[in-house]
Parts: structure tokens; sequence; C-alpha cells
């Protein structure tokens, strides 16, 4: 099958192209993307990319797969193209390219960071642990589980428009994560941060992020919850 | 936080409130004046005179007014900052988004004030 992968190397190369590969997959046996970008890396050893546990739990290797951002390591050949037909490989969009599939994704975790990722909590800490409702525990289902590939956000225009301002789908999935969480005491700051126009309000609920969360996560209903968390606090 | 002084009122969540209700506000305005034509089909001038010569059609027409105003400009806000930034025009955007603007907030504001001169004028 024919592989089309983009290439660029800042340092060399003038502007980016894409390079064609004819990759030899076996017959009967529904490849993963991963594996077909390992057979094409025999092929042609320079070809940069990540990867690392190979079963959708790192989120090293988010990339732009026939169009659409995934996980290669997840993602089944059957589902993105059909038979005879192209695959084509691209870095996860708006983010700077280091090499190849590889993206520099400072700015996504800085964005990550603003939000403060972690349990804020004033109060003395009990002798064993904070204890916590299984109810309580409850809600931050399809919250935790994010592992921080970029796929979402680098699907969202609004991420693309402003990544320096807007704080984007992965990052508010955290946010809400901690709004949630009933140990977290530091709530109204955490709101206070989040009531300007772009950090959370630039998102125009276009979905793009619940399209592509190989975790099947939704962004979007948790950014929804922190809006009705602001409207309750600022009405 | 992001610090911003060009929107509306300073607050993305008071903006983003104002959006929808000025939203809600233009719908019922327009399904008011489509209502009024569809139920006088033989509406001539002094009728439909008469119709914003009423005090509540007034007061509804300028409140619609306001709200168009005001939905205008978060709306090309929006825009401006989405689509008028240095990753599009490097360093000549700040130049350009604050001019455009500072066009938008004269348009609305010439709008507005002949639009209270005309609902208001009989």
């Amino acid at each position: 099958m024919l592989v089309s992968i983009y290439r660029y190397n800042p340092e060399i190369d003038n502007k980016p192209l894409m390079e064609d590969i004819e990759v030899d997959v076996p017959e009967g046996k529904d490849l993963m993307v991963l594996d077909v970008l390992a057979l094409a890396k025999e092929k042609d050893p320079t070809i940069a990319y990540r990867r690392s546990c190979r079963e959708g739990v790192c989120g090293s290797d988010g990339m732009n797969i026939n169009g659409t951002n995934g996980l290669a390591c997840i993602t089944p050949l059957s589902e993105v193209v059909k038979p005879g037909k192209k695959l084509v490989l691209r870095p996860l969009p708006g983010l700077p390219v280091v090499r190849d599939l590889v993206v520099d994704m400072s700015i996504f975790y800085k964005q990550f960071e603003k939000v403060k990722p972690y349990l804020i909590n004033d109060e003395p800490a009990p002798a064993i642990e904070r204890l916590q409702s299984p109810e309580d525990r409850a809600k931050l289902d399809g919250l935790y589980e994010c592992i921080l590939c970029a796929c979402c956000s680098t699907n969202c225009p609004s991420f693309w428009w402003n990544p320096d301002k807007f704080i984007g789908p992965a990052g508010l999935l955290q946010a809400y994560r901690f709004l949630a969480d009933s140990r977290d005491t530091a709530t109204n700051e955490r709101l206070a941060g989040l009531d300007d126009p772009f950090s959370v309000f630039r998102c125009r609920g276009i979905m793009n992020c619940v399209a592509v969360c190989p975790k099947g996560l939704n962004p979007t209903r948790a950014i929804g919850h922190i809006r009705s968390m602001l409207i309750s606090q600022g009405s | 936080m992001v610090t911003s002084v060009t929107n509306l009122s300073r607050s993305g969540l008071s903006d983003w409130i104002i959006q929808r209700v000025s939203a809600v506000l233009l719908a019922a305005y327009t399904l008011c004046i489509l209502g009024s034509l569809a139920l006088n089909p033989e509406m001539n001038y002094a009728s439909w005179r008469a119709l914003f010569d009423s005090n509540l059609m007034r007061i509804f027409s300028l409140i619609t007014l306001a709200a168009l105003c005001a939905h205008a400009w978060i709306g090309m806000w929006t825009v401006s900052t989405d689509y008028m930034t240095s990753l599009q025009f490097g360093k000549s955007a700040t130049f350009i988004r604050v001019s455009f603007q500072i066009g938008i907030v004269l348009i609305v504001a010439v709008y507005l004030i002949w639009g209270v001169q005309i609902f208001w004028s009989s």
C-alpha cells in the first residue's frame, strides 16, 4: 500500500514535502497505523515520529491520519483508509514542527499548566488520606482519563487562532476535573481565572474535540459545566 | 486569566450572556415584525406607521436596536481577535486589529444614533 508521509526538517529543508513510500502490508491483517509507519521506517529510516506504549495509553503518537487526528497505535487501517487508497500521515495541525511527524507541544503544555492541574486544599491534611464518597468520585469519570495526546486541542480552530490565550479542550477538561473534585477547595479562585473572553469563552461548541478524542471523552460537555459554574457564581 | 480591554464588558462571561440574550431578543423582534405582516396582509404606509408609533413598539424597537448593537460589537470583536492576530499579519497585526475595532465602534455608534432618531421621530 502507498503511504504518504509529511517530511520536514526545519534545519535543512526550505519547505515541507510529502514523501510517498510503498509498503508491503500482510494480507488478511488489519494493521494499526503505527505498524504501517514502522514498516515505512524500515524502508526509510530517516522518518521521525514519537511512539512509546503502542496501546493508546502514553499519548505520544498523536498525528493527523487521512485528515483526522488520532493515535496511530490504536487506529486500525480499515477505519481510516479504503482498500487500494493512500494512507496520508501529517503532524498534528497548528503546532510548530520539530521534524516530520514530531511537533513542539510547549504551548499545549503551557495551557495545561495554566489550569493548575493538581489538587488544592488549604485544610489541614488528615492522618491517613482525604476521603471522598463514591458519588463524588463518580463525578470525575470521563475527566481524569485524558492522556494529553493533544488530538483534541490541535483539531480545534479556536486553539489554532489563539493558542496563547484559549486554554483549549484538553486543558479545560482538566480544569473541570479539579472544579468538580469534592476535595479541592480552590473552586472560586479557579473560576476567577477563567472569566476572561479567551480562556473558556473562545469555545464555539463545534465539538471537533469530541469527534477525535481517542479515549472517547467529551471536553465540550466539561466546558458547558464550567460555563454553568461561572454563571451560577457570577449572576 | 487573559486580560482584554477592548471587548464590550471586560468579562468573557458577561459578553457571552449578552450575546445570547440579545440573540433571543433579535429573534423575538423578527417574529413580531413577520407576525404583524402576516396578520395584516393589506398593510399600507398608514398602518405600518401606526404600528411603529405605538409606545410599546417604540420601546421594543429601541431595546432591540441596543441588543443589535451589543450583539454586533461582541461578534465583530471576536472575529477581529480570531483572524487579525500576529499569526496572520505579523508585526502589523495590532494596528490592523485596533483600526478595524475602531471602525466597527464608529459604524455601530452611527447606526445606534440614527436608529434612535428614526424610531423617536414622528
